[in-house]
This record gives structure tokens, sequence and C-alpha cells, in this order.
């Protein structure tokens, strides 16, 4: 990308704000005054860089990259696959795409989940990628399911995998879910309805995609991502020196 | 009615969540599943300049430290290059001026060793003092927090540095400061956030 100009501001009532009453963990870890703007420098505008050599092409199998020699995990197989792009549409190529999820039966592989689903043993939960030159990546890996938390007694996440984008610039750093189409516990989390606008929640669910299944094998979902898009030079834009 | 504009919306964001170690930290988590895992050295066995180790907490509303946080460290070189095709020029073999660490379960320290970044360039010809770009998640976050660390004993170069200046309220500044301590002979700086109350850190819309 071989732009100079500084990224789009970001647009604050997309995204869901700090304080959220309802999804109680925010309320004490949300921050009170406002933000101070900050226009980019070099700093914002550059971000780590990862190549082949920081990863293992294996590692985006979930259903294999934990699972002993000749086994596999526990679940409906899918593939979820699309593309890092801008908000100008660009494709964002080579930057590192990052999963974890629960196993099928809703259970995380961490020591601090307890909840009664049991472990897969062949199944670890997380998975990397980078993006190839037109920003598409894919992860085949099975489908999560809703699993409890505390918030009110009787809350259940919808099945969701988390998502980590890195793109270009480090003000571009992103984490968000994945869900996946036709759950019905997505309009009642909390955590999705911290999201203000319903547009914006639906952009995090996953479509069912049939032209991309491997018949008799795996279901497909496809996910685009979008990260900040970034100013071209044609206009006066220049970060530093006269 | 006018034209379409066209442009794509941002993918909104979603908290990280109690187990964003399982994906970024997976060690942490308590399995081993990846032979390389990213983000533990930021400078590179060649990196010149001093190393230093910063630590800190992360202190919610209720003056409790939390320990489920994740954080991201973003930094020059000693001699203010960063490690990216825009970042001023080559970098020693090895500095990737990353980083990536978590919260201890138990204590709710983080920590990490680098060395000390140089001055960067700011906007319109003006000169940042050295700092540490910082990026937070955790559970109850619902964005990812973007702040700065800067260095207690660099006062010269914070006086006039472009971004602590716009910080309106002087005594807020210091809540970008880290303090300089000797450990073992090596120099600590101690950078604890706060994200509620009078000394709620600087956060910042980058
Ligand atoms: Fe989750």
């Amino acid at each position: 990308m071989p732009d100079q100009g500084e990224f789009y501001q970001r647009d604050r009532d997309w995204h869901p704000p700090a304080y959220v009453k309802d999804y109680k963990t925010s309320v004490a870890r949300s921050p009170q005054y406002s933000l101070i703007s900050l226009q980019n420098s070099v700093g914002e505008i550059t971000g780590p860089v990862f190549g082949h050599n920081d990863i293992d092409p294996m590692d985006r199998d979930l259903i294999h990259n934990y699972a002993k020699a000749g086994e596999s995990a526990i679940g409906e197989r899918i593939i979820l696959h699309g593309r890092v792009l801008d908000e100008n549409a660009r494709p964002v190529p080579n930057t590192l795409v990052e999963i974890w999820q629960a196993n099928a039966g809703g259970r995380y592989r961490h020591k601090k989940d307890t909840y009664l689903a049991p472990i897969d043993p062949n199944f670890g939960g997380c998975g990397r990628t980078l993006t190839d030159e037109n920003g598409y990546y894919f992860f085949r890996t099975v489908k999560p399911g809703a699993y409890p938390w505390r918030n009110y007694v009787n809350s259940w996440r919808p099945a969701h995998i988390h998502v980590s984008v890195f793109g270009w610039g480090f003000v571009q750093r992103l984490i968000s879910q994945i869900y996946f189409e036709g759950d019905p516990l997505i309009p009642l989390c909390p955590i999705v309805r911290s999201i203000p606008n319903q547009e914006a929640i639906d952009s995090l669910v996953a479509a069912l995609d049939m032209n991309s299944t491997i018949p008799l094998d795996t279901i497909a979902y496809k996910f685009d991502i979008v990260l900040r898009g970034r100013r071209s030079t044609l206009f006066e834009n220049r970060l530093e020196g006269n | 009615m006018v034209q379409k504009l066209n442009y794509l919306k941002e993918t909104p964001s979603q908290t990280a969540g109690p187990y964003v170690h399982i994906g970024l930290a997976p060690g942490a988590a308590g399995f081993d599943i990846y032979e390389r895992e990213l983000g533990w050295d930021i400078a590179g066995p060649n990196a010149e300049g001093e190393r230093i180790r910063v630590e800190g907490l992360v202190i919610d509303g209720t003056g409790s430290p939390i320990k489920d946080v994740l954080l991201e460290a973003w930094q020059a070189n000693s001699k203010g290059i960063y490690a990216h095709p825009e970042g001023g020029g080559e970098v020693e073999e090895g500095f990737r001026g990353w980083g990536r660490v978590i919260t201890d379960f138990d204590t709710g320290e983080w920590g990490f060793d680098t060395v000390k970044p140089g001055k960067t360039p700011g906007r319109n010809g003006s000169t940042q003092a050295p700092h540490i770009n910082l990026w937070v998640v955790a559970r109850g976050i619902n964005l990812g927090l973007n702040t700065r660390i800067y260095f207690e004993d660099e006062a010269e170069a914070n006086a006039v540095d472009p971004v602590m200046n716009i910080i309106e309220w002087e005594r807020r500044r210091a809540t970008l400061l880290a303090k300089r301590t000797e450990k073992d002979g090596k120099a600590v700086y101690r950078f604890d956030i706060q994200l509620q109350g009078q000394d709620e850190t600087v956060f910042f819309d980058v």
C-alpha cells in the first residue's frame, strides 16, 4: 500500500461505546473522560509487519492443528473465509488474522473456563493466517457452541469466533467477534447489543456461503473484515516537515 | 438526493473477552500449540540503546488490578525509526518494535523488556519525545484503548512534545509518565494505567 496519508477518523458512533450498562463488566472498565483526539504521525501510520516465517500453514486449520495424528476436532466442520478490506474497498494484503473460539460444546481450552461442557482433546481453539495479495484469508474449523456467562443469571453468548486483525498502521488494530447467520441468540446478547446500530451488528454476522462449501465435507461461512481506510496523497496532508 | 460515496464501514469492535489468551497468548491459557508465539521479543538481540523494562498494572474504577488484560506495544528503535516500510529508515536486524503481553492471572502485573525508543518526527516538522504506543484490550473494554508511555526522565523532550501539549490539563499529562526505578542494576519504568477516577490515564482517539 504505497499511500502516504493518514487514516480516516474512526466513526465512534458505529462502534460500541466504552460504557454499556447492560454489559456489566464494562461499567468499572470504561474511561470516563473524553478521549484526546490525535492526528496521525509516524507511530500511528506504521505497525508491525508479519511474514510467513512467523506462522505455520497448519495454524489456519483448527480441525487438525491440535489434534492427534489421524484424528480431528469434534463438531460441525466449517470453512470461515473472506477478505480483509479497507474503507476504500481495497484489499489489505499480507496482514495477520488471528482467531480463537470455544469448541463445538461451547467450552474454551482455558484454565479459567469452568463450564461443564467437555474439553475436546483434539481441539485447541486458536488459529492464525496471513491474507494473500488480494486480502483473502480462510480458516478451517468447527462451529463453536453457545455458552453461558455471568452477566445476568441466564445470559448465553451466541456462537461466535473472536478475531484479531492488524492492517498496515497500528491505528487499524482491531478485535471483534464473528457471529453466524440465523442464530437466535444474537439479538439477546448484551455484548452484541453494546453496538448501537443494527446495520453495524449485521456486519458481524457471517453469511452461509453454499457456493464455497466442500460437498460431502465442509460447510462454508463468508465474513469480510473492513479496516480503517487511508487518505490518498491528492490533498495536502503531509505528516512531517515542510 | 446526491450520489453515493460507497465507502465501506469499518468492522465494529467487540470486546476481546476473558479468553483472549487462547488466541493471542495460548501458552498463558495453559496449552502449547504454536511453535512460535508472537510478540515476546520486542527489540531483538542486536538493538542499540539502553535496555529497559516497563512494568505496571491496569486498575479499574473500583481500584482493583485487572487480571485479564492484553497489552500491545509499538515503538521506534533508539534512533527513532519504526520497523516498517514507512518507519523512517532501517532498523537493527531482529528489531520488531512490537510486543504483546498479558497481565498475571494472580497479581495483575504486566511487564516487558525492550530498549528505550528515540525521539521521532511529529507533524509539521515537530519532534516527539521518546514514547511507546500502547493498545489495551480486555473483557469489558468494548473498543481497544490507545495510550502512550512517556519517560519521566525525558523532562526536556516531554515539555515540547506536541502530543503532551495538546492535553489541556497539565496534571493529566502526568498520567503518561513512566517513573524510573532500578531493579538488580536494570532500569525499570513503572507505568500504571487507571481506567477511571481523578487520575484516569489519558487515552487517545488516534
Ligand atoms: Fe467468547
